[in-house]
C-alpha cells in the first residue's frame, strides 16, 4: 500500500469526493514544513476511510431497495395466487334436473378444491346447493340439501376432513339467472362454493 | 212446481247455466250481472236488501260479496238496481234494542223486523232475504228472512267498529257466516285470512282479497306460513345464515318467538297438531331431509318421526283428529304422497301412482273436514293441483290450466287457494271445488304458498 504512487492515491481521493456529489469532506491542508510523506499518508488514509464510508452506504441503500422490491414483487404475486384460488374455489357445479349427483365433468371441478384445501389448512368453506323454479318450493330446499351434500361427500372421501366444510340450501330462493328457460334453469341448478375462515392468504396447491 | 213456475217467470232475463262438474275448465263470469240469474236446482236464490243508511252501505257491499263467495247461492240482484225497496210496508218504529251489545238469535226479535212482500221475492227467485238495517247506538240488526216459508229465519246483532277501525272488516265477514248459519245450517268461509309469501316476506290478505298486509317484519327471507287451528297464531320459517329457523307469531299482538331446538339446521314446513300443543317440520342435515316433531310450547321433547338417510321426507300435515300426519317422501324415487301414525309408526303410501309414469307429487294439506288431501303432482312437466279421497283412496285432478301449485283449503274443507300462473305470471287463485267457479284472490305477480285460516275468533284483531 505504502508503494502506490501518492498521484494514484489522490486521484483516487478525488474520485471519491467527486461521487459523494461534491459533500466535501472536511479536510485540514497539510502543514507546510511538514514531511510531505508522512501528510500524505494521512491524506490517503482519510481518502480511503471516506471511500469505504461512502461504498457502504451505497450498499447498504441497495441492499433497502432489493428488499423492499422482493417484499412487493412477494406480495403481488401472493395477492396474485390468493386471488386465483379463490376464483377457482368458487368456480360452481352443476346439476340436471331434479337430480344431485355429481356430473362427470365436474369432478375435475371438485378435485381443484380438494388440492386447494389440502394446501391451506386453515381453510373452511360453506357449500351452498340450489334449484331451478320448475320444482315445488319446499321440496327444492331438500334437493338443495342433497346437492351440497354430495359435493361435500366428494370433498371428504377425497381426504378433506368433513369439520371443514359446512352445507346450507337455499332451494330456488336465490336463483343467479332469472330468466324462465333451460339455459338460465340450467345455471340456477348449482352449488355454491363460499370461503368461511382461512382465505386471506391462500397458497398456489 | 214452484221451480217450474220461477223458471218461467225469470226465461224473459235469460237463465244462464253453469257446468256444475268441478274441472275449472272455464273463468267464471266475475262481472256485472244484470237482470235476474236463476239454475234450477242449483242453489238457492239469496237477495241482500237495499240499505237506506249510508253508513252500512259497505257493511252490505262485503256481505253481499261474502254470501257470493260462499258459491252457496244464486245472488239475486233486484231489477231496477238498489233504487228500488220492494217491501209491503215501510220500517215502522222500532223499540230500542235490549242490551244492545252482543248478538241476539231467535225469533223474539223478529216482531220488530220489517216484513217483507214475500210472494214477491218469491216470484223473483229469492229463497232468502237478507236485510241489514241500524240500531240505536252502534248495534246493527241483520235479518234473514225466509221467503219460501213467509217469516225471519233469524236475527243477528253485532255492534260494528268503525269504518275505519281494522276490526270492521272482520265483524261483517262473521256476519256473513252468520247469514249462512242460519239459512243452510253450515259454517262459512267469510272471516278467515289467507297468509302468503311474496317477495321474501309473509302477508295476510282477507279471503275476499281486501286488506293485504305484512306479518313478518324481520330481513330475513321467510317461507312456508302455516296456521295453527284456533285462529290465534301462525307459524313460518326464516333463512338464518343458511339455516332455517321456525318461528311462532301471535296473530293478535304480532308477538313472535323462535321455536326452541330450531335454528342449527336447515328447519321448514311447520305445521301445527290440531290440539294445538306440537308442531311438526321438516329438518334438512348431511343426513337428508327428515320429520321432526317438537312442543313449542315447552319448547322440549324433540321427536324423530323418520329415518330417511337415503331418500327425504318433508312437509308434513296432520289429519283433522291428530292422529295420522300425510307427508312427502322420496322413497320410491320422485317425491309422492305418504301418511302415517302421528310418532311416525305405521308409514304407508297415501296417494296412488303408477311407477315410473307419476310425475312428482309435493305439498299435501289435510282438508279440515279430514275426507280429502290436496297435493300437486307434475304432469307433463308442469303441475296441476289433485285431491285424494282418504277412505278410497281415489285421486282427481282439479287444475287443468296453466300451472297450478300449493293448494290449501278453506276452513269448510269446500274452497281452495292455489298459485297459478294462468292468468300470465304466478298469484293467488280460489276455486270452489264442488261448482269449479274460480276468481282471484291477489292480482299480484310472485305471490306463493298460501295458507288459509281457520274461522277468525273474534278477537283475533284484538290482543289476546
Amino acid at each position: 500500500m505504502k508503494r502506490l504512487p501518492l498521484l494514484l492515491l489522490s486521484g483516487l481521493a478525488v474520485a471519491a469526493m467527486a461521487a459523494c456529489g461534491g459533500k466535501t469532506p472536511e479536510t485540514t491542508p497539510a502543514p507546510a514544513g511538514i514531511n510531505a510523506d508522512s501528510a500524505a499518508e494521512a491524506d490517503r488514509m482519510r481518502a480511503d476511510s471516506i471511500a469505504r464510508a461512502e461504498r457502504e452506504a451505497r450498499e447498504r441503500e441497495e441492499a433497502e431497495r432489493e428488499r423492499q422490491r422482493r417484499i412487493a414483487d412477494s406480495l403481488a404475486a401472493l395477492g396474485k395466487s390468493t386471488e386465483a384460488v379463490r376464483t377457482l374455489l368458487a368456480t360452481m357445479v352443476h346439476f340436471d334436473y331434479d337430480k344431485a349427483i355429481i356430473r362427470g365433468g365436474d369432478a375435475a371441478v371438485l378435485d381443484q378444491k380438494v388440492a386447494i384445501l389440502q394446501a391451506n389448512a386453515a381453510l373452511r368453506i360453506r357449500i351452498s346447493g340450489h334449484c331451478d323454479e320448475r320444482g315445488s318450493d319446499e321440496y327444492n330446499l331438500a334437493l338443495g340439501n342433497r346437492r351440497a351434500t354430495a359435493a361435500k361427500q366428494y370433498l371428504v372421501s377425497h381426504g378433506i376432513d368433513a369439520s371443514r366444510i359446512e352445507t346450507v340450501s337455499y332451494g330456488e330462493e336465490r336463483p343467479i339467472a332469472q330468466g324462465h328457460d333451460e339455459e338460465s334453469w340450467a345455471q340456477n341448478r348449482r352449488d355454491e362454493f363460499e370461503i368461511l375462515a382461512g382465505g386471506d392468504n391462500l397458497k398456489q396447491p | 212446481m214452484r221451480r217450474l213456475l220461477l223458471g218461467l217467470v225469470v226465461l224473459s232475463f235469460g237463465p244462464t247455466v253453469r257446468p256444475s262438474d268441478a274441472q275449472d275448465t272455464s273463468a267464471i263470469d266475475r262481472g256485472v250481472r244484470i237482470g235476474i240469474i236463476y239454475r234450477p236446482g242449483v242453489r238457492p236464490g239469496m237477495v241482500v236488501l237495499p240499505i237506506h243508511a249510508p253508513a252500512l252501505d259497505s257493511v252490505r257491499a262485503i256481505l253481499s260479496r261474502d254470501l257470493d263467495y260462499s258459491d252457496r247461492f244464486e245472488l239475486i240482484t233486484l231489477p231496477g238496481g238498489d233504487s228500488i225497496r220492494v217491501t209491503a210496508a215501510a220500517p215502522g218504529p222500532r223499540p230500542p234494542a235490549a242490551g244492545g251489545a252482543g248478538r241476539g238469535t231467535g225469533g223474539a226479535g223478529a216482531a220488530a223486523a220489517s216484513t217483507l212482500n214475500y210472494p214477491l221475492y218469491q216470484a223473483l227467485g229469492a229463497d232468502f232475504a237478507v236485510a241489514v238495517t241500524p240500531a240505536p247506538g252502534d248495534t246493527t240488526i241483520v235479518t234473514v228472512h225466509d221467503v219460501a216459508a213467509g217469516g225471519v229465519r233469524r236475527e243477528v246483532r253485532a255492534r260494528l267498529p268503525a269504518l275505519k277501525d281494522p276490526g270492521f272488516r272482520l265483524v261483517v265477514h262473521q256476519l256473513a257466516d252468520r247469514v249462512l248459519e242460519a239459512a243452510l245450517g253450515v259454517g262459512g268461509t267469510a272471516a278467515t285470512r289467507v297468509l302468503f309469501v311474496m317477495e321474501g316476506k309473509v302477508y295476510t290478505i282477507d279471503q275476499d282479497g281486501a286488506d293485504q298486509q305484512l306479518v313478518s317484519s324481520s330481513d330475513h327471507q321467510a317461507m312456508s306460513p302455516a296456521w295453527a287451528r284456533d285462529g290465534r297464531r301462525f307459524s313460518y320459517m326464516e333463512f338464518w345464515q343458511g339455516h332455517g329457523r321456525l318461528f311462532i307469531q301471535e296473530v293478535g299482538s304480532g308477538k313472535r318467538a323462535p321455536v326452541a331446538t330450531t335454528g342449527q339446521a336447515l328447519d321448514f314446513t311447520p305445521a301445527f297438531s290440531p290440539d294445538g300443543k306440537t308442531l311438526a317440520f321438516s329438518r334438512a342435515t348431511e343426513e337428508g331431509t327428515d320429520l321432526y316433531t317438537v312442543n313449542f310450547k315447552e319448547g322440549c321433547c324433540l321427536q324423530r318421526l323418520t329415518v330417511g338417510r337415503f331418500y327425504d321426507n318433508l312437509s308434513p300435515t296432520y289429519s283433522p283428529d291428530g292422529l295420522r300426519i300425510a307427508f312427502v317422501s322420496t322413497r320410491a324415487g320422485l317425491p309422492q304422497i305418504y301418511v302415517m301414525a302421528a310418532d311416525g309408526t305405521d308409514q304407508q303410501l297415501f296417494a296412488p301412482f303408477d311407477y315410473g309414469a307419476t310425475g312428482s307429487s309435493n305439498a299435501p294439506e289435510w282438508s279440515p273436514d279430514g275426507q280429502t288431501v290436496a297435493f300437486h303432482r307434475d304432469v307433463g312437466g308442469t303441475l296441476q293441483v289433485f285431491v285424494l279421497d282418504v277412505r278410497t283412496r281415489a285421486v282427481r285432478q282439479l287444475t287443468s290450466v296453466g300451472r297450478n301449485e300449493d293448494p290449501t283449503w278453506a276452513p269448510d274443507s269446500r274452497h281452495m287457494a292455489f298459485v297459478s300462473d294462468r292468468s300470465g305470471y304466478r298469484q293467488l287463485w280460489i276455486i270452489d271445488v264442488e261448482t269449479g267457479r274460480i276468481r282471484p284472490l291477489l292480482q299480484k305477480s310472485g305471490a306463493r304458498l298460501p295458507a288459509w285460516s281457520p274461522r277468525l275468533p273474534e278477537t283475533a284483531s284484538s290482543t289476546p
